[in-house]
């Protein structure tokens, strides 16, 4: 188990590594300074009796115009962890920074130059949409048509329906307005806490591509959210729980450190075959997952051994199949080993 | 400055799009205005009374039409005996009984003394004691006339003059209290709650993660309703002289001024309140226990301050409505001028510095 960790996290090093080679060629002639460095944050609340350890000793980098995922259920410390770089929250120890500036002590200056998007809707609801979006626009000193070329491609989907207050939009719309609203002043660094829950498939998907062609403007952008399947539109993640990162690498990264034969096994009485191969020697773990369970093996195990062992215990036709791993499989790696 | 200048704008933009808390806002001053004025008076009119008349002489008649004659009072039930007296109050019909004993005039005439009976319910003893007091008044008026070709010996006699409000008018009374009242309302309670709501909403979180200074912030909120109290105090002020006949003796900008004062007063309390509470429910109750009933209380307004026991006296002098309400009191009513209340104004001031000084000390530019 010990090695494991330590092969995940030689590996994730590695990747860091290799990562920021990619970037220091990307940008080269900009800045080579991350963006946002996080140096073993903590942040507890309440008092002694119900004492909440909310982060515990969070570090990781963010490289300029990256756009980097945090990914983890709820109550890992997202927002927390967002709300201490936004300068909203003092962290109880470590220090991090913002674009070079402390966010304790440069705070002002912080403020003057991040987006900020909080999880839930939070903009005015009774008033319009051109409404808000100019009164975020003259808040940061800025004007709509300054920064129209930022948000055109956004604003212009929900521009037809200026008009209408913000209370009466449906969730992608508000979505989008509020991302409208957070880029109006050309932030430098963009955090988005959770935009993409409760809203839908379709519009998870349009959000993402329009994070995309923003991080192809070079604002560098932290993103969390609890979907894993969005971890690969980021360049890097960190996987987040319980207050602690347990890894830091880009989708590819993360997925290549799953060293384990994984299958994917599919039979009529899927309870029943769970239950087998939770017996089974050569399972080191196995899940449901979809229609299918995903098995994790021993080293030295292979789908044709699964096959073997379920076909002498009287299934007939199961179907085995090896698989490659997805960000999913490795965090739930992740969280066992952890 | 823009800034600034779009953040009221947004401001009023939701206080004209919520009509319902604009239409109390504005109606509030006119309504209390009204009901104080014609439906809750504490000047006694048309109150009606019984009366047993076991003499029925031409005396009796004579003072029972003095009676129903003078707006106090108006005859509604005649008794026929004593036993019926009970019954009549118990009804709730009347709140005043006359009762002439048999013989009345030929004692006044042979014995040069009559007796006259007034029961009273005293189940509201500040009534009871105004009506006692005007029937006696309108008896020993007529006695005066009776008597009046013969010179009594030894007479002292009560001249009363009423100051500043000869005709004896609550409007005089209750038109400072409203405005106390009302400023408190609008100002204290909506700037509470306004603010408070931005952070129940999560909108003062993304105020505070911008270049907008919460000191600017705290300002603009408080401008609208530093507006709308100016409208109401106009409303009120008209009101008062149009419809209740309640004049401004003294002058209307020193008036002003001192509205404004308690005003901002109100507002820093508002303000205090926002940085104290998270959600809106306490900032409404907050405000409610801690300025509006004090305000009722404790400002002389509805009741008299002299006649509180120690301790209450000294708080009274804690609440700013006190102050106002004494200040309105001079100069809309007695028309004095700024040397009469200076001292009064200094202390608004100074609650308003300290207020203000607090809250800004208390806002908090992070969440928790």
């Amino acid at each position: 188990m010990i090695e494991l960790i330590k092969v995940i996290k030689e590996n994730s090093i590695n990747c860091i590594n290799s990562i920021n080679n990619i970037n220091s060629v990307n940008f080269s002639t900009e800045n080579h300074m991350p963006s946002v460095i996080v140096n073993n944050i903590t942040k507890q609340y309440g008092k002694k009796k119900d004492l909440v350890q909310a982060l515990k000793g969070v570090s990781f980098e963010v490289q300029q115009g990256e756009l980097f995922g945090i990914i983890g259920p709820d109550g890992a410390g997202k927002t927390s962890l967002f709300r201490i770089l936004t300068t909203l929250l003092l962290p109880d120890g470590g220090t991090a920074s913002v674009d070079g500036l402390d966010v304790v002590k440069d705070f002002k200056a912080i403020r003057h130059r991040v987006g900020y998007m909080p999880g839930r809707f939070s903009l005015y609801q009774d008033l319009t949409i051109e409404e808000n979006l100019e009164f975020f626009a003259t808040i940061f000193n800025t004007t709509v048509k300054d920064n129209y070329d930022l948000i055109k491609e956004i604003y212009s989907q929900i521009e037809p329906f200026k008009n209408r207050r913000a209370g009466k939009l449906s969730g992608g719309m508000k979505q989008k307005l509020a991302l409208s609203c957070a880029l109006i002043h050309k932030p430098s660094v963009l955090f988005l806490d959770e935009p993409t829950t409760g809203v839908d498939a379709v519009s998870r998907k349009e959000f993402w591509e329009m994070l995309r062609s923003l991080k192809r403007q070079g604002i560098t952008i932290l993103v969390s959210t609890p979907y894993m399947d969005e971890a690969g539109m980021c360049d890097r993640v960190a996987l987040m729980q319980n207050g602690e990162v347990l890894s830091v690498d880009s989708p590819e990264g993360v997925i290549d450190a799953f060293k384990q034969p994984l299958v994917a096994v599919k039979d009529n009485n899927m309870l029943q075959l769970l239950n087998d191969l939770q017996r089974y020697e050569g399972v080191k773990d196995a899940y449901p997952f979809g229609e299918y369970h995903h098995v994790v093996l021993n080293n030295g195990f292979s789908a044709s051994a699964v096959q073997q062992y379920l076909q002498q215990h009287n299934y007939h036709q199961p179907e085995v199949k090896t698989i490659r791993a997805d960000i999913e499989d490795c965090f739930i790696a992740l969280m066992k080993s952890a | 400055m823009k800034q600034f200048v779009s953040f009221v704008r947004k401001e009023f933009h939701h206080i004209a799009r919520d009509k319902r808390t604009l239409f109390i806002l504005l109606g509030m001053p006119i309504m209390q205005i009204l009901i104080f004025g014609f439906a809750l008076t504490n000047e006694v009119k048309n109150s009606k009374i019984a009366i047993l008349d076991q003499s029925n002489d031409p005396s009796t008649q004579a003072l029972r039409s003095e009676l129903d004659a003078s707006r106090y009072f108006d005859i509604t039930q005649d008794l026929r005996s004593y036993q019926e007296i009970e019954g009549a109050f118990k009804k709730g019909k009347i709140k005043m009984a006359v009762i002439f004993p048999a013989n009345f005039a030929s004692d006044l005439d042979h014995f040069n003394t009559a007796q006259v009976q007034l029961v009273a319910d005293a189940s509201d003893p500040n009534v009871a004691n105004t009506l006692t007091n005007y029937a006696t008044a309108i008896i020993l008026d007529y006695q005066d006339r009776i008597t009046n070709n013969r010179r009594l010996p030894h007479t002292i006699k009560t001249e009363m003059r009423m100051l500043y409000n000869p005709q004896l008018k609550g409007a005089y009374s209750f038109v400072p209290g409203v405005m106390a009242m009302v400023l408190m309302l609008v100002c204290t309670l909506m700037t509470a709650i306004t603010i408070v709501r931005e952070k129940e909403l999560g909108t003062m979180e993304i105020m505070l993660v911008s270049p907008m200074r919460p000191f600017k912030i705290v300002v603009a909120k408080a401008v609208p309703y530093l507006l709308l109290s100016m409208v109401n105090i106009t409303s009120i002020l008209l009101l008062s002289v149009f419809v209740l006949e309640v004049p401004i003796n003294g002058s209307l900008v020193l008036l002003l001024f001192e509205s404004i004062l308690f005003t901002l007063t109100c507002l820093a309390f508002g303000l205090l309140i926002s940085t104290k509470t998270d959600s809106q429910q306490t900032a409404m109750f907050i405000a409610l226990t801690g300025m509006f009933l004090p305000t009722i209380m404790l400002s002389g307004f509805m009741f008299p301050i002299e006649n509180m026991p120690l301790p209450l006296r000294i708080l009274s002098n804690i609440v700013p409505a006190k102050w106002f309400y004494y200040i309105v009191k001079e100069v809309m009513i007695k028309g004095l001028g700024i040397t009469a209340v200076w001292k009064e104004t200094l202390i608004l001031t100074g609650m308003l510095l300290f207020l203000l000084a607090l809250s800004i000390r208390n806002f908090k530019i992070r969440l928790a």
